[in-house]
């Protein structure tokens, strides 16, 4: 009995952990540039695909997931300068219609380029093999999804709570205007900002292919999960990207178990009341009202 | 002769977190009084007018206009009451021309914006309400600008003309003349200073001139404390404000 | 202090009406040959397509144009930013569908019906999400149009799930216009909807309510510094845009005598969204020729890949919000813009 719902719990870890790792990317640049953007879940998707993609011919998973994590940011970049900017200005449909388009566009592509089907990342032979712990035997994908995610969580944690960055980070998400009245150069950490968000978004596409497999429709299909965690856990707010990733894994994955059939109703009726109850998120990083 | 105070407040408090922004605030404004509000950047003047309007809520206190409690209303409420107020940032219809920014307001006013059918010919009653009011204000000539086109001090007026076509029975300025150039600013004393005379009026300035002009009485915040009040004269003598307005040489 | 007095104000009747339908820049006549076109072309095709077997697209057209013309008052007048609007139209269309099964075959009564019931729909999810703004609405919106989806999708029973709602019967039109296998008794019956709808909409746009919600759109707070009951005029609109929304949706089951789940689909909503976008916002027109140049674009492009459609359709939105704010309608606006800049550049201005 606990076994199975320490499995349950690993399960849901683990696939909040991928979660995570996509979305807090897009947490903080929608916090801080105030963009809502759709089109994240792309970046996941090409970091799957390229993760996919290098595993299969050979390529040293870690470097896979390097590169991975590399091109994705480097597309951000360019993404950024030309179609993220003109979108600061315009309203909030403007920018979701405009990443939609961007993500019919890149999905388009990536069909021409890959095909339809799902397009597999070839995992290392410890990962694909279950270990050993302590209660029974678990998936070792799955630990492994436990222990990177943690360390990026501390990691970023690190940077954004105790670093000079993520002090300026911080202070430009309460308030962008006061920031650049400070002398900060808001529009470089934008970019870097944003450049970094979408490099873990096409780690967290690569490291969770083996839960969210890279396909042609996988930014759309994903793009509600990213923003329900986003906007559950407060635009621009670290600390509750991670908790809502954790309760929507958890959730998600409880539901799968027992509620099959109205496993994504619920989930869907979950974020509905909450959002009613609390439409700032569980942990607005705003202080002041 | 003990009249109804037009607003009447007691007690207003408010706080965020560790940082109190309005404490024990009693004000009492007689129909027709003219009031001035002033304090150093921060005292929590604006934070004062959002919790009479009702953008804000306070943690406790009690609001009564022309004796009726108001501090449950909706702020669209409290205006159907007849408290008007003029914005510090630009809080007007940027994509209308001038007229109609009012119009619109006389359309709320006399209740008639919610029909959905019929094109009224009401509209046009409004309109010539709104040109009246316009007129009389000296910026009649702009009614058909569009509100983005027009020079601050004129946008400012605009501000005053909307609040004003509400008939209210009180109204708060807040910082009416703030960023005018002086070139234009002569316009807006002037339209203080004919103001209805039944209507009860709160200013908040920064501009001394301007306050002791028009106040009758004025009350000092600081750091959302009332720390006194009286008149012009009694106040610019205060050996107290002056400490807090340090540096300052216009009293 | 001398105001000098000003010229007469302008014709109060016309200047509002015009100012908000933004036919304003053109003299009479020709806005009036403008307002004719949409409709003496749906005329006109009704006897052109009779023959080729294109009807049908036209009435799918029609019924998209409804569809979208709702949106167009929620989203372009209102400002109400949602991505769950197919769940009225879909919810329309069960409705419609299931009372042609279980109530009577009549299409009007199962039509009327559908509108209400979607108008309810609308009014209570409305009066739940209408107090939130931004991101946390849209949200809310999403929620509750895949909440409809996945119910839909599981209770096989009520709706077909995947397979759809089968085993529609819908008789006659006052008793004697019969459904067709040609759909001219569809083409009409959506014809004179979409007109009436059209006539409806407009008088409320140009009334009172619809400059208020103008205002609303522009600035929600300082209509609500004026006295007005900013949410209540909200809801109002929503719960009439829903009830349009729901009157496309049966009329796209009677049409097609079947309803499939895609009714209450996310990219449903998209595809309308996208609709109204390009053709133009706070137009009422816009849902015109966005709906026909969406469904031309679709169809001939689907025909190559569907991955070549794909494309062009993210071209197309990305394109449309980054140089044509105002939509395709606005081409006019734009146009003549450009020819004044370059007028001006070369020193005739």
């Amino acid at each position: 009995m606990l076994s199975f719902a320490a499995t349950i719990l690993l399960d849901g870890i683990s696939y909040g952990m991928v979660l995570f790792i996509i979305s807090v990317g897009l947490t903080i640049t929608m916090g801080l540039m105030r963009v809502a953007n759709l089109a994240h879940g792309s970046f996941a998707m090409i970091g799957g695909y390229i993760a996919g993609y290098m595993t299969q011919r050979g390529y040293d998973f870690y470097f896979a997931l390097l590169i991975a994590a590399l091109i994705p940011g480097i597309l951000g970049a360019f993404a950024e300068v030309t179609v993220i900017r003109p979108l600061y200005r315009k309203g909030e449909l403007s920018q979701v219609l405009l990443t939609i388009g961007v993500v019919f566009v890149v999905t388009a592509a990536v069909t021409e380029i890959f095909g339809a089907f799902p397009y597999p990342v070839k995992f290392p032979d410890y990962m694909t093999r279950p270990i050993d712990i302590w209660f029974r035997t678990y998936p070792g994908y799955r630990l492994f999804l436990i222990a990177i995610g943690s360390v990026i969580a501390l990691v970023l944690w690190y940077i954004i709570d105790h670093s000079l960055y993520g002090a300026r980070l911080r202070a430009a998400v309460d308030n962008s205007r006061m920031a650049q009245a400070v002398g900060m150069n808001v529009n470089v950490l934008f970019t870097g900002t944003f450049v970094v968000g979408c490099a873990l978004a096409g780690l967290g596409g690569a490291v969770g292919a083996g839960i969210l497999s890279p396909e042609p429709s996988y930014a759309l299909k994903y793009v509600v999960l990213f923003l329900i965690i986003v906007i559950v856990g407060g635009e621009g707010s670290f600390k509750g990207s991670f908790v809502a990733a954790m309760a929507l894994g958890i959730i998600d994955t409880v539901g799968k178990y027992f509620f099959t059939e109205v496993a994504a109703y619920l989930l869907y009726a979950a974020v509905f009341v909450l959002l009613l109850w609390r439409p700032q998120g569980l942990l607005p990083p705003k202080s002041v009202a | 002769m003990t009249t109804t105070p037009a607003l009447s407040i007691r007690g207003l408090n408010k706080s965020f977190g560790a940082i109190v922004v309005a404490q024990s605030i009693d004000v009492d404004l007689k129909p027709g009084a003219r009031v001035g509000l002033i304090g150093p950047n921060g005292a929590g003047k604006t934070t004062f007018v959002n919790l009479l309007t009702g953008f804000l809520t306070p943690d406790s206190g009690t609001i009564a206009l022309d004796g009726e409690r108001i501090e449950a209303l909706a702020p669209e409420m409290r205006v159907k009451r007849g408290l008007a107020r003029t914005h510090q940032i630009k809080a007007l219809l940027r994509g209308f021309n001038v007229r109609d920014n009012v119009a619109v307001a006389i359309a709320e006013r006399r209740n008639f914006a919610w029909r959905m059918m019929r094109y009224t010919p009401q509209w046009r009653e409004c309109l010539e309400e709104s040109q009246t009011l316009l007129d009389d204000m000296g910026i009649g000539v702009v009614a058909d600008r569009i509100v983005r086109e027009l020079p601050y001090g004129q946008q400012r007026l605009l501000e005053i003309a909307i609040a004003l076509s509400l008939k209210p029975r009180v109204l708060l300025l807040d910082e009416p003349a703030a960023g005018v150039p002086s070139t234009e600013a002569h316009h807006i004393h002037d339209v203080l200073s004919r103001l209805p005379k039944d209507i009860a009026i709160l200013i908040i300035e920064h501009d001394m001139d301007v306050i002791f002009r028009f106040a009758e009485e004025i009350i000092v915040l600081v750091q959302g404390k009332v720390l006194t009040r009286g008149e012009p004269a009694a106040i610019a003598a205060d050996p107290e404000v002056r400490a807090v307005y340090l540096g300052r040489t216009v009293i | 202090m001398t105001p000098a007095k000003p010229s007469t104000p302008a014709k109060p009747s016309i200047a509002p009406a015009v100012a908000a339908s933004g036919t304003g820049h053109y003299p009479l006549p020709i806005a009036l040959a403008g307002h004719a076109l949409p409709w003496l072309a749906i005329i006109a095709f009704f006897f052109f397509a009779s023959g080729g077997g294109y009807l049908s697209f036209g009435t799918t057209i029609m019924i998209w144009i409804l569809f979208a013309m709702s949106l167009d008052l929620v989203l372009g007048y209102a400002g109400i930013v949602t991505l769950g609007h197919a769940a009225y139209f879909g919810f329309g269309a069960y409705v419609a569908g299931l009372c042609s099964i279980y109530l009577t075959s009549d299409p009007l009564i199962g039509h009327a019906i559908a509108i209400v019931a979607a108008a309810v729909l609308g009014l209570v999810t409305g009066a739940l999400i209408l107090h939130t703004t931004g991101v946390t609405f849209l949200m809310l919106s999403l929620a509750i149009i895949s909440m409809m989806f996945e119910f839909a999708n599981k209770a096989k029973d009520i709706t077909g799930g995947d397979d759809g709602l089968q085993g529609m019967k819908v008789g006659p039109i006052f008793g004697t216009f019969e459904f067709n296998l040609f759909g001219t008794t569809a083409y009409v019956y959506t014809a004179v909807v979409l007109f009436l709808w059209f006539l409806i909409a407009w008088r409320l746009v140009h009334s009172p309510f619809g400059r208020s919600l103008d205002g609303i759109r522009q600035n929600a707070r300082r209509m609500r510094a004026i006295g007005t009951p900013v949410w209540w005029r909200l809801l109002a609109v929503y719960t009439i845009s829903a009830g349009i929304a729901g009157s496309a949706g049966a009329l796209s089951a009677h049409s097609t005598r079947f309803v499939g789940l895609d009714v209450l689909s996310l990219l449903t909503s998209g595809i309308v969204t996208v609709m109204l976008i390009l053709g133009g916002t706070r137009k009422l027109y816009g849902a015109f020729v966005g709906a026909v140049v969406y469904s031309v674009v679709q169809d001939s492009t689907a025909k190559i890949s569907p991955n070549f459609w794909e494309f062009i359709v993210g071209g197309m939105l990305i394109l449309t919000v980054l140089f044509l704010e105002g939509g395709l309608m606005d081409i006019g606006r734009v146009v003549r813009n450009f020819i004044a800049k370059i007028a001006k550049r070369s020193g005739v201005a």
